[in-house]
């Protein structure tokens, strides 16, 4: 509120102080937010390289990615990971619906869960790798069991290897979902459930019909999350087997991060996140369209 | 009747502990392995109990491995991340809450934008911007494309549209200036989201990986989290002082969770307060 008059002058300097404010963040924004977008899509139609000159060369990059068999094969295992999606969301929900009751000590099976969200990828490498051995737990637990009847080599058959970092990243979404639902479910009005019981109805039941229903917005964003994700996988296949074996495990963000950096040709790097960010804004772009406005969490 | 309800519970709590079996087991087997010295490591059937409990391997760990400079590290990195964050994404975020300037809506909408802009190019470019300023190869690199995130500036904008406008109305009147109302009145108020932006953002600092060992190029002066990868190719063959330093390297965070499970389940058990 200030008084007529000095209305400019006062309005200015109100300007002034709210730009001061924000400038630090804006300045930090721009700079690692939007001109790695600007510049890099740039980048990426020429030869860039730290030492010469860049020269413009169009569609190159670009052409020469799917003409590139690494590439298309990390292409084709990121879609496969979306395997994960289906298998974290249901899980997610029902451990949701497990721990969301007042059992006593109900707090630490919860926090057990999330354990896995809240610790360092790195880490999260190096003990499945101990868990995948050859000679590892896995194998030994699973030949007690009979499922299997000779150590398989999780991390070292080339027909394995994409799905048990897919577990990996599995393991390591359950719980983050699982809080998600949780908080979604705290929030629905019980009346449905109780007269649920009323009628009749057992957990099955009620789970199927009334839970899942209910929760459809939820699941919806949780989805379109866990689909996201599962496309740019990357981090699990850096710390669990680095692409191999014989290059079985190469995802697409994988890839490019790979040639990039590792082996610095960067606007070829750029060129295929580029090909991964654009497939995501337009799988999030036609969710969204389904998606009402108000139903957004 | 009562028979089945105790055999309900006790299926319940089966189906509970075997998920956190799931989850947790990874973490004790490396524990194991890190407190025992004898026996091979792989071999069937495993061990699931440490024989021969000892600290040897944690302390060849300090030996070999240099953890303390990496602790050292990892606690710069995340203690800087954290204010940083704490400092600039409050000063924007209370202007965008509380004040009303010309332009408002248009920055909202940038950082805004940032949401869904594709993040997935910005270690590359941004190791091109580290370069071309020579930051390589320092913290400062390392720290400062992970000051501001939108969410943060939209978690305390939140905060603070919830402090009573009376407030500051009434600080207004007796001539306090927008900065002294902001440092002294609000920011104090939203003390607990503080907490929450802070812990969050702690955990993330702590546990990132690639891009420091992107920026920094010295093994010596990587965070733990880069750090103990680096290890395990170094130090390939020696895997109970890989498991040890792994174990060092995740109870800061494992600790720090339990402490303070609350804010990590924001909406359970009605912490929405």
């Amino acid at each position: 509120m200030s008084m007529p008059g000095s209305l400019s002058a006062s309005n200015k300097r109100r300007n002034l102080l709210a730009y001061a404010f924000l400038a630090p963040a804006l300045l930090l924004l721009l700079m690692f937010s939007f001109w790695p977008v600007m510049y890099g899509s740039y980048l990426s139609f020429t030869d860039f390289s730290l030492i010469r000159e860049v020269h413009w060369v169009g569609f190159a990059n670009y052409r020469a990615l799917f003409a590139n068999d690494m590439f298309l094969t990390g292409l084709k295992n990121s879609l496969l990971f979306l395997l994960v999606v289906p298998f974290t969301q249901l899980g997610a929900i029902s451990l949701a619906v497990l721990v969301n009751n007042q059992l006593p000590g109900i707090r630490w099976f919860r926090a057990a869960y999330y354990v896995p969200v809240v610790t360092t990828v790195s880490v999260v490498g190096i003990m499945w790798g101990f868990m995948f051995h050859d000679q590892g737990t896995l194998n030994y637990v699973l030949l007690q069991l009979h499922i299997i009847a000779a150590p398989l080599g999780w991390l070292s058959d080339d027909a394995l290897a994409l799905f048990a970092v897919m577990f990996v990243s599995f393991w390591r979404g359950l719980g983050w979902y699982m809080v998600m639902y949780l908080a979604a479910l705290q929030s629905l009005p019980s009346e449905m459930q109780e007269a649920a019981i009323l009628d009749g109805a057992n957990r099955w039941q009620r789970f199927w019909r009334i839970t899942v229903p209910m929760l459809k917005p939820t699941i919806l964003v949780c989805s379109i999350m866990s689909v996201l994700a599962a496309l740019k996988a990357y981090q699990e296949v850096d710390v669990l087997t680095q692409g191999g074996p014989m290059n079985a495990t190469f995802t697409a963000l994988y890839y490019a991060y790979d040639q990039g950096l590792k082996h610095l040709k960067l606007p070829r790097g750029l060129a295929a996140s580029f090909v991964v960010s654009l497939c995501c804004m337009a799988i999030a772009f036609v969710c969204l369209r389904w998606l009402k406005p108000g139903h957004r969490e | 009747m009562h028979i089945k309800k105790i055999l309900r519970k006790a299926s319940q709590y089966g189906l509970l502990s075997l998920i956190a079996i799931i989850c947790i087991f990874p973490f004790w087997w490396t524990l194991v392995v890190a407190m025992s010295t004898e026996g091979n490591l792989f071999e069937f059937p495993p061990t699931f109990w440490p024989r021969g409990i000892s600290l040897d391997n944690f302390i060849e760990a300090f030996r070999v491995i240099p953890i303390i400079a990496f602790y050292k590290n990892s606690l710069l990195i995340t203690l800087t991340t954290v204010l940083g964050k704490l400092v600039v994404c409050s000063l924007a975020a209370y202007p965008l809450s509380r004040m009303q300037f010309s332009g408002s809506k248009l920055i909202m909408g940038v950082i805004l934008a940032t949401m869904i802009l594709p993040s997935e190019v910005n270690f590359l470019v941004n190791f091109i911007t580290m370069t071309k300023i020579s930051l390589v190869n320092t913290y400062t690199a390392v720290v400062l494309p992970n000051i501001v995130t939108a969410v943060s500036i939209l978690l305390l904008k939140q905060a603070f549209d919830e402090v009573p406008q009376d407030l500051l109305d009434a600080a207004r009147v007796d001539g306090a200036t927008e900065w002294i109302i902001f440092y002294r009145i609000v920011l104090p108020l939203i003390t607990p989201w503080l907490a929450t932006v802070g812990i969050l953002t702690a955990v993330e600092a702590w546990n990132e990986y690639i891009w420091p060992s992107i920026v920094i190029s010295k093994p010596e002066d990587f965070p733990l989290s880069a750090g103990v990868l680096y290890l395990r190719g170094t130090y390939g063959s020696s895997t109970r002082v890989i498991a040890a330093g792994t174990i060092l390297t995740v109870a800061p965070i494992l600790v720090a969770f339990l402490f303070t499970q609350r804010f990590f389940m924001r909406g359970m058990d009605g912490a929405v307060k």
